[in-house]
């Protein structure tokens, strides 16, 4: 069977749920692939909940947040932004590709934005492949628990 | 009526948390007149076939300390947890996995590698690694098997209660004692499955002296690199401080003496990931918008993974590295 | 007071009054050349000279800057001065033979062909007569000193310091405005092909900004007034009479506490130059929607006449629709109001003129109360719409009494032909597009924008006049092109729901907050300045913070950063996200 990515996608009330909806209203074709979580700003959006994400078996998590200077909330997206950063630096000591976590601003206005980051992010975690974090992690643990001299 | 028996037992860990045992001085005496030790590999001479000999939960208090890294400390741990009424998981390495468990970020082959083969120290021409069975002229020599990964206790056995700390305070340490004591000796109920012992429910800053205020941070420095001011929070001085994610009841020791709180008491109550809470704290308070600036504050903090999850590792989401 | 007699007649007049003011007062009629109210007396053209009588004693002197004393009587038209004004005149005449005002000046005191020939005769019809009124304006009015006069006796002159253009001349335009013969011209020298006058700012430097506007009082445009550039003129202040004028008036920030916000701050028009093919900018004639608008204004430049640049009328007019508008390379969206505003301009062009009128649509789009039929009026005028896009408006050079023509090239769709339309003047709709402050104004009350770029709404068809921010309210053009009764409605709307809530007195607000747990809060203030809405406080006495449940708005910024998770956000809890994540990825 292909592999079908599952990705998160935690969106902002005011932006980009707004923009993936307008998307949809549009009848802009995206891929089933993003589950969406929406909070009220990405600023609400927790590292906890990103790592909880990949244990539990997603493959890519994409954040969506108004652009900068246009949170709702004023600058819950640059605590988004900062957050994304360190936490990108950190994926990479658990081996975890920094790709699988992405963050975009994407408007209200911006559905076919939506669409396109949508659909490449999607077509990228593919190209990845499964994340698998918890058959893969438990997978370590061999058998056979001896070292070859 | 026979005194209770209680079992000590030291598996993956540095031998600190049997030092604070020792620590609480003369209560030590109290616990030798109260409890009947019949396990304690560190302090007294007894064998596993002892322990393997007893009835399931003879044993009435298990003071179980270090994390699990071999075969030896899980059988241990499944013998201590078959043998004994109330398990506890003893200082940071039992309950959450502790430095060892920053040897999950690896494989055990880079260990090995690393160990057996290319420390200065080490002289190993033949590339010998220790194998779990050994023939040698008298026989076989047997030896733990090393797992890929480091486990807490809770991990591999059904724990009932956790002293956090690296090593737990001795002063918490007496206390619980004396509360065991008296729930022993007076027939009072125990506290429910899985509770914290020892520990506070708030977080280090809690205890923490040193004034504090809004939090801005444009640099962050190792304790090294600057000359902290020692009644100023120590993050308000950009020295990484895991306090505010750490669980109280040391007493802020580590602050106390000028060294940020390294987080050795775990998550507080509501926190499921200390490192990820830790994170998403300092990244917000970070003050910069510009994302290169972001980056270049953000390479200051080296090893985030070390910074953040010195202690909890093992008990994390990730629980370690997928290699 | 003081009691003179002039010519007989008897007048008091306050001291220090001068004859001529005396005179005026009076109905006596005393010529001036050289004296102007707005400044001292200057007295150099001797022309008002009057005879004064003191008992036996008579004087000759110059009523502009004599003053009155107590008993004399003064004659104005006695036989002596009758003759030293004669020959005064002769003088001036001789010099200046052509100058319209002294032409005039002559004829009335009757003065013929002079006596005498002027060594320096000036036939010019604008030669300086040297009256000094520039001179005297630019010193004592605008106080800016920069021309004054050069030589002596008959080689006087008025010149610039050093006889060049001055940078101390702030081009105020009094000398050219007080000099009788037009001497002093304003030249607009960067002349560009567009008529200045076309300008929607205001003319004057005190002006009433909207004709319609309540209250109806000037203002002082403080950038182009001379006081606020000399410290000297006012002459506004000078002619108000209730003293109304006050040049210490400030800009002032005012604060004002209200509950709920209308934003209607309209539209900007596109900039028709960005399409080049249709020259605006570089044609002459080639106008934009609103300038016409401004044409056709009884205030405006030409009083409301239609003219070409020229001050012609034009034998024919071509007005081009959808400039800028239903176009993907500037804006995809229609107007809407465009189609109706160029038949108007239409209607009033075939009021006005005789001119051929000719409307380039793309669809004739009449969809409003009574629009239809008022299309159908002016096919009935015999204005002539052709649908197609036009191509392109050049210029070509005539030789007859239009020297330059435009030419309208486009495809009649209908009639499947080429044409190209000889105009004397196009007028361009320009598409209706957001104002360039908009997104500094949508933050700042945390809105967002449509695709189009203007105000959205909350919903496009069941709450078009509210957004997501609480309180605040759009209507108009802000919110996308709209004509007078939609924007009216919108409007009305709007104002209904924020009565609404002032009747109620209180508002609802989402339960979305977040709340601090004291038992779990250690006080490490990582979450005090993260709130944009300031409502994280401390409590230095208990060590703790503490969210202010009225400021909060509920964003979670707090909740996902506190590192005690002490913060639970109302509605989107730790464990409401985890227990969605876990459904999530079940499958
Ligand atoms: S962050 Fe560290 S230094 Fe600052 S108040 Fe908390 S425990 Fe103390
Ligand atoms: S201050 Fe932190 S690291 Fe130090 S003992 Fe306390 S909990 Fe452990
Ligand atoms: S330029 Fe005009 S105002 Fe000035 S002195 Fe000559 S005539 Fe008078
Ligand atoms: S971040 Fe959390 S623990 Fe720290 S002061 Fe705020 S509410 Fe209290
Ligand atoms: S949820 Fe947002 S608005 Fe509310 S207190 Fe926290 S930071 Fe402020
Ligand atoms: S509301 Fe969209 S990022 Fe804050
Ligand atoms: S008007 Fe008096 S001198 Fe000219």
């Amino acid at each position: 069977m292909e592999f079908e990515p599952r990705i998160i996608a935690f969106f902002c009330n005011w932006c980009t749920y707004t923009g993936a909806d307008l998307a949809g209203v549009s009848r802009l074709k995206s891929p089933a692939n993003i589950r969406v979580i929406r909070t009220m700003c990405s600023g609400r959006v927790d590292p906890t909940f990103i790592l909880k994400a990949f244990e539990l078996g997603a493959d890519g998590i994409l954040i969506g947040g108004c652009h900068p200077g246009d949170c709702h909330y004023s600058e819950g997206n640059y605590k988004a932004l900062r957050r994304v950063h360190l936490l990108r630096k950190m994926l990479q000591s658990f081996g975890i590709d920094e790709k699988r976590l992405r963050l975009e601003w994407i408007s209200a206005s911006e559905g076919d934005v939506y669409q396109h980051v949508a659909t490449e992010f999607t077509a990228q975690i593919r190209s990845l492949g499964p994340l698998n974090w918890k058959q893969r992690f438990e997978q370590k643990e061999p058998k056979e628990q001896l070292i070859a001299v | 009526m026979a005194k209770p028996k209680l079992a000590l037992y030291w598996a993956a860990s540095c031998g600190g948390c049997e030092v604070a045992v020792l620590d609480i001085e003369v209560k030590i005496l109290d616990v030798a007149a109260f409890f009947d030790i019949i396990f304690w590999p560190c302090a007294t001479d007894f064998k596993y076939k002892d322990v393997e000999a007893m009835p399931d939960k003879s044993i009435t208090l298990c003071l179980f300390n270090g994390s699990i890294r071999n075969s030896e400390n899980e059988k241990l741990a499944k013998l201590l947890r078959a043998k004994s009424v109330v398990l506890v998981a003893f200082g940071s390495c039992a309950h959450e996995g502790c430095i060892p468990a920053l040897a999950n970020l690896t494989t055990k082959e880079e260990i090995f590698k690393t160990v057996y083969l290319d420390t200065v120290s080490t002289y190993n021409p033949e590339k010998r690694f220790p194998q779990p069975i050994t023939k040698i002229k008298e026989g076989e020599i047997e030896i733990p098997v090393f797992y890929e990964r480091v486990k807490a206790l809770d991990q591999v056995v059904d724990v009932d209660y956790y002293i956090p700390g690296c090593p737990p305070q001795s002063t918490q340490v007496a206390a619980v004692i004396e509360a065991v004591i008296d729930i022993l000796q007076n027939g009072k109920p125990l506290p429910p499955k899985g509770t914290i012992l020892g520990a506070g429910d708030k977080t280090c800053c809690d205890e923490c002296p040193r004034t504090r205020e809004e939090k801005k941070i444009k640099h962050f420095y190792r304790p090294h690199e600057i000359f902290a001011d020692p009644n100023k929070c120590l993050l308000d001085q950009g020295i990484i401080c895991l306090g505010p994610a750490t669980r109280s009841g040391c007493g802020a020791l580590c602050v106390k003496a000028n060294v940020p709180c390294r987080g050795c008491y775990g998550a507080p109550p509501n926190v499921h990931d200390q490192g990820a809470k830790m994170m998403s704290a300092i990244s917000s308070v970070i003050d910069a918008q510009d994302p290169a600036e972001i980056d270049k504050i953000i390479q200051e903090i080296v090893d985030p993974v070390g910074t953040f999850y010195r202690f909890s590792l093992a008990h994390s989401t990730l629980k370690g590295a997928n290699l | 007071m003081i009691t003179l007699k002039i010519d007989g007649i008897e007048v008091q007049v306050p001291e220090e009054t001068t004859v001529l003011k005396a005179a005026e007062k009076v109905g006596v009629w005393i010529p001036t050349m050289c004296h102007n109210d707005l400044f001292e007396p200057y007295a150099v053209c001797r022309l008002c000279s009057v005879e004064v009588v003191r008992g036996k004693r008579s004087r000759v002197v110059t009523a502009c800057n004599y003053p009155v004393s107590e008993g004399i009587e003064v004659l104005t038209d006695s036989e002596n001065i009758r003759w030293i004004r004669k020959f005064l005149m002769e003088l001036i005449l001789s010099r200046w033979p052509n100058v319209k005002v002294v032409k005039e000046m002559a004829e009335k005191l009757n003065v013929g062909k002079p006596r005498y020939e002027s060594l320096e005769k000036d036939e010019a019809e604008d030669a300086c007569i040297l009256c000094g009124q520039c001179v005297n304006v630019c010193r004592e009015v605008v106080q800016a000193n920069v021309i004054g006069f050069s030589y002596r006796g008959i080689k006087r002159e008025v010149v610039l310091p050093l006889g060049e253009q001055s940078d101390k001349c702030i081009v105020c335009g009094a000398c050219a405005l007080v000099c009788p013969t037009g001497h002093i011209k304003m030249v607009i020298e960067d002349y560009k092909g567009k008529k200045p006058e076309f300008t929607l700012g205001p003319k004057t430097s005190i002006y009433v900004p909207t004709m319609q506007g309540i209250p109806r009082v000037p203002v002082i445009d403080a950038e182009s007034c001379i006081h606020f550039k000399t410290g000297g003129c006012e002459v506004c202040a000078k002619v108000c009479e209730p003293h109304a004028v006050n040049y210490d008036m400030k800009d002032e920030i005012v604060e004002i506490d209200v509950g709920q916000i209308l934003l209607s701050t309209g539209y900007d028009i596109f900039d028709a130059s960005k399409m080049t093919q249709f020259g605006y900018g570089r044609l002459n004639d080639v106008y934009s929607s609103l300038e016409f608008e401004m044409m056709l204004s009884s205030m405006g430049p030409t009083s409301g006449k239609v003219l070409t640049k020229d001050g012609k009328e034009p034998r024919s007019i071509g007005i081009v629709h959808c400039v800028g508008s239903r176009d993907t390379n500037h804006h995809p969206y229609c107007s809407r109001v465009c189609c109706m505003y160029a038949l108007k301009f239409a209607h009033l062009v075939c009021d006005r003129t005789d001119a051929e009128i000719y409307q380039f649509y793309i669809d004739m789009r009449a969809f409003g109360k009574g629009y239809e039929e008022f299309y159908v009026r002016i096919l009935d005028e015999g204005v002539k719409v052709i649908r197609g896009k036009v191509a392109e408006v050049s210029e070509v050079t005539s030789s007859g009494e239009y020297k330059n023509q435009l030419i309208i090239r486009c495809e009649d769709t209908l009639a499947g032909k080429i044409l190209e339309v000889p105009v004397d003047m196009v007028i361009l709709c320009n598409a209706i597009e957001p104002r360039k402050d908009i997104d500094a104004v949508r933050r700042l009350f945390s809105i967002s924008k449509s695709p189009d770029g203007f105000f959205l709404e909350r919903h496009p068809k069941l709450d078009p006049t509210s957004t997501m921010s609480d309180g605040i309210y759009i209507a108009g053009c802000a919110q996308g092109p709209k004509d007078i009764p939609d924007t009216v409605a919108q409007a009305s709307s709007a104002a209904a729901r924020i009565l609404s809530y002032i009747s109620k007195g209180e508002v609802e607000i989402d339960p979305v907050r977040a709340w601090i747990d004291d038992k779990y809060c250690a006080g490490c203030r990582i979450c005090n300045n993260l709130c944009p809405y300031t409502a994280i406080d401390f409590i230095e006495e208990k060590k703790i913070s503490q969210i202010n449940d009225v400021l909060c708005k509920g964003c979670g910024t707090c909740v996902a950063a506190c590192p005690a998770s002490a913060i639970t956000g109302k509605g989107f809890s730790d464990a409401q996200i985890v227990a969605e994540l876990e459904g999530l990825l079940a499958i």
